[in-house]
């Protein structure tokens, strides 16, 4: 019996969500290697908040990879009940 | 009063570790913990596992010394969750078992993977293993006044204690523990740097605080006469220019660099015993009457009053007004008969290299000091243009009569240039500058950043902290727990690393200590504290290095070498003794490679990894064709030209003695030609044995 939460959110759909969301976050990245290696001046603009490009893209990038996180997470809820069990050979143990 | 609360840290270390060891049981036990760790618990412990001595030290230091590329790592660090996180996790924990080859393996069972998987685990452990096992020397060094090779020797064999003996529970909460107050501590000290504010004086909180000299460096006026320059008599009475030494541009030739020695006087203050002292940059040694150093330094009376004479080197630089001034350098030379002066005099417990730092200019609308200022105030603050900021700089030469002389001297910055990425990793092109020079610098860049991003996927410590999880979903949510903690730990570093600087109390030989010495400058019991946190930092961190090679070896190397099926018993036994090996190797490596930059050191870690690790684990994943000869073939170019690049790299040319611009290869960063070439590896070599292999697609 397939739990529920499997029907709704299948591996396939899961790997997919993951796989966007990095591609999105790999050009957001390269942009920022792309300005400093290309236009290094632009850099210093002054954007929002009193923060030249440098700063406010690196903590950008630093908080949008917080976000991304979230949202994955939120994309493809697994319930506590899916249990997959991870080792299938149980060691001998003495417990 | 820093040794009590050190040893309290320890030993509460310690006790965690054995208390959680008796839990562990079976082979499970020893590599996996059983998987029975909540996912919160784990997901801190990710990050205490995670953020190393290199991360803690080695960033806030890069920051304070070069600005922004600093910061650099700091994001490329964390930016590289996102491929574990939302690539990697899910299929890995998926596919189970006990380590990283284990996973690589599952589809192929080739003895072939087991062991190139398990030989470039090992290697990596490594790599990332000597700049911890460095900073644990430095670190230890200053704090309990012992040598660097005792610091690394504690710090290895307390770890040998904790993994031997417990394994991997001992060291999941191990990390836990650090995670939590690494955390805590770095918010608190970034509070703490946002309450005191940017001054044009050095800060600390008391007056007095042995080895905590901050010393405002002079400048003084000086004329042209010709080519030589003239001091001010009214300046300096009594001084005059002994010596003087140029460095040149490499493309333009011209003079980019100019100090100037300079003889000169300083009131003299009698001690007992006919021994005097002066006040000289901000200490005051006690120096015999007489002086085997008569050339260097003397005692002189003039006008009836007492003086010292000392020689020490000032840097020639012009004002806005385009009038040339000296300021103030430091020195240390070690002369020809082997004996050690320090800004003139004879180097001592009294007398060493002074902290260096501070800002000596904020805009106008902040005047002399800032007081109390919020978060993204003092980040636009430091980038304004009107900041001037005194970033250490050392030159080394040798002086005509054969002295080895180091000066460090500041070269003030502008703060839009420091906030700026550049000062490290140049990327602007510079007068005169070879077009192919500027291009490389460019692929230097882009190759750190590459590295960085796709390295944390790859780290066999990461990996291998993926099964002790209960389930899928409790391995993506102690990710998520991770990256919001790492990127809260990463956004402080940007203010310890300012704070450190601002503060005035950077080390000018090493930038390693630039965040204990930010907190001694708060005061000592922060300073013991963080100490503490940084000391079971690296325990953590080798710990869980260590672990990982043990399951390479025991679970990967020997299980696919020996044709026999091992006991459970013995893999155990093979793993502990793997433990105090690869424990003793890396005391020994990181005795021997004191001095380098750890985060830099790391850098190369994370791109042997990427080269290594990545392609294997991505491609099998997502690629059916993927063959085990491709793998192993991927695996093994990967390690060796990472691994070859980095030793043919201009740095460690220069570290072998020879001269950098000769290396072979003319990167730092080898990322950009290995990683690509690994994949290459993988796709080719998977094509031509399509047909010897029945490749499947991943479970």
């Amino acid at each position: 019996m397939i739990p529920t939460a499997e029907k709704a959110c299948p591996e396939k759909r899961k790997i997919k969500n993951g796989v966007i969301l990095t591609i999105l976050y790999s050009i957001i990245y390269a942009g920022f290697v792309t300005v400093s290696v290309f236009r290094p001046e632009w850099m210093g603009i002054n954007t929002v908040l009193g923060l030249n490009l440098a700063v406010a893209y690196g903590l950008g990038l630093i908080g949008v990879a917080v976000l991304l996180a979230v949202i994955y997470n939120y994309l493809c809820r697994v319930p506590r009940e899916e249990t997959i069990p991870a080792i299938e050979a149980k060691p001998e143990s003495d417990q | 009063m820093t040794i009590a609360v050190f040893i309290i840290f320890a030993v509460t270390v310690l006790a965690v570790s054995t208390y959680t060891s008796r839990r562990s049981r079976g082979v499970g036990g020893y590599f996996a913990a059983n998987n029975s760790i909540p996912w919160g618990v784990n997901g801190i412990a990710f990050a205490g596992s995670y953020l190393s001595v290199a991360s803690f030290l080695g960033i806030c230091g890069l920051i304070a010394f070069h600005g922004f590329d600093g910061f650099l790592y700091s994001i490329g660090f964390l930016a590289g969750w996102v491929i574990a996180l939302f690539v990697i996790a899910e299929p890995m924990k998926r596919m189970g078992t006990f380590t990283f080859p284990d996973a690589l393996n599952r589809n192929f069972k080739s003895p072939g993977i087991h062991l190139a998987a398990g030989f470039s685990v090992l290697v990596v452990s490594l790599f990332y293993l000597v700049p911890q096992m460095v900073g644990a020397g430095v670190l230890i060094e200053p704090l309990l006044g012992i040598p660097h090779y005792w610091g690394v020797i504690i710090i290895g064999g307390i770890v040998i204690l904790i993994v031997a003996g417990g394994g991997m529970t001992s060291t999941s909460y191990v990390q836990f523990f650090n995670g939590g107050l690494l955390l805590i501590f770095a918010v608190i000290l970034a509070i703490a740097v946002l309450v005191r504010g940017v001054s044009i004086y050095p800060q600390h909180t008391e007056e007095g605080i042995e080895g905590l000299e901050q010393y405002r460096y002079e400048m003084v006026s000086v004329k042209f006469d010709g080519d030589n320059i003239r001091l001010n008599d009214d300046d300096m009475p009594g001084a005059k220019i002994t010596g003087k030494h140029s460095f040149y541009d490499r493309y333009t030739g011209e003079e980019n660099l100019v100090l100037y020695r300079i003889s000169r006087r300083i009131p003299a203050i009698s001690g007992d015993r006919a021994t005097y002292t002066a006040f000289i940059k901000g200490r005051t040694p006690y120096l015999p009457a007489s002086s085997e150093y008569e050339n260097y330094w003397n005692i002189e009376e003039a006008d009836g009053e007492m003086f010292i004479r000392i020689q020490d080197w000032w840097r020639l630089l012009y004002d806005r007004g385009g009038e040339p001034y000296l300021l103030e350098a430091q020195s240390r030379t070690v002369m020809p008969h082997g004996g050690i002066l320090v800004n003139g005099v004879p180097e001592g417990p009294a007398n060493r290299l002074r902290q260096m730092g501070g800002v000596s200019q904020l805009p106008e609308a902040y005047g002399e000091s800032s007081g109390p200022i919020g978060p993204l105030r003092l980040l636009s603050m430091f980038s304004d243009s009107s900041t001037v900021t005194q970033l250490p700089k050392s030159a080394v030469f040798t002086t005509a009569n054969g002295a080895h002389t180091t000066v460090h001297y500041t070269e003030p910055v502008s703060g839009d240039v420091f906030m700026r990425p550049g000062l490290r990793f140049p990327l602007e092109k510079k007068e005169g500058e070879p077009p192919l020079t500027t291009l490389l610098n460019r692929l230097n860049f882009i190759s750190l950043m590459l590295a960085l991003f796709l390295g944390t996927a790859a780290l066999p410590h990461i990996l291998i902290r993926y099964y002790t999880v209960p389930d899928v979903a409790a391995a993506r949510k102690s990710t998520i727990v991770a990256i919001a903690g790492i990127g809260l730990f990463y956004v402080t570093t940007m203010y310890l690393g300012i704070g450190a600087l601002a503060s005035g109390a950077l080390n000018p030989a090493t930038s390693n200590m630039s965040a204990p010495l930010l907190a001694r400058s708060f005061g000592e019991i922060l300073f013991a504290m963080i100490s503490g946190i940084a000391f079971t930092t690296v325990l953590a961190t080798v710990s869980g290095l260590i672990m990982a090679s043990a399951g390479a070896v025991a679970h990967d190397i020997i299980g696919s070498l020996v044709k026999k099926e091992i006991s459970d018993k013995a893999k155990i036994r093979a793993g502990r003794i793997t433990s105090v090996v690869v424990g003793i190797l890396g005391i020994i490596l990181g005795i021997a490679f004191r001095g380098m930059n750890v985060s830099f050191l790391v850098g190369w870690a994370f791109a042997v990894a990427a080269s290594a690790n990545l392609p294997a684990l991505i491609l099998m994943l997502f690629w059916k064709r993927t063959t085990a000869k491709g793998i192993i073939a991927s695996i093994l170019v990967g390690v060796v030209s990472s691994v070859g690049l980095i030793l043919l790299s201009p740095d460690m040319w220069s570290r072998y003695g020879f001269d950098a611009a000769a290396a072979p290869m003319p990167l730092n960063q080898p990322g950009i030609i290995s990683i690509p070439l690994s994949f290459a590896v993988l796709i080719i070599v998977s094509l031509m044995t399509q047909k010897n292999e029945a490749a499947s697609s991943p479970a």
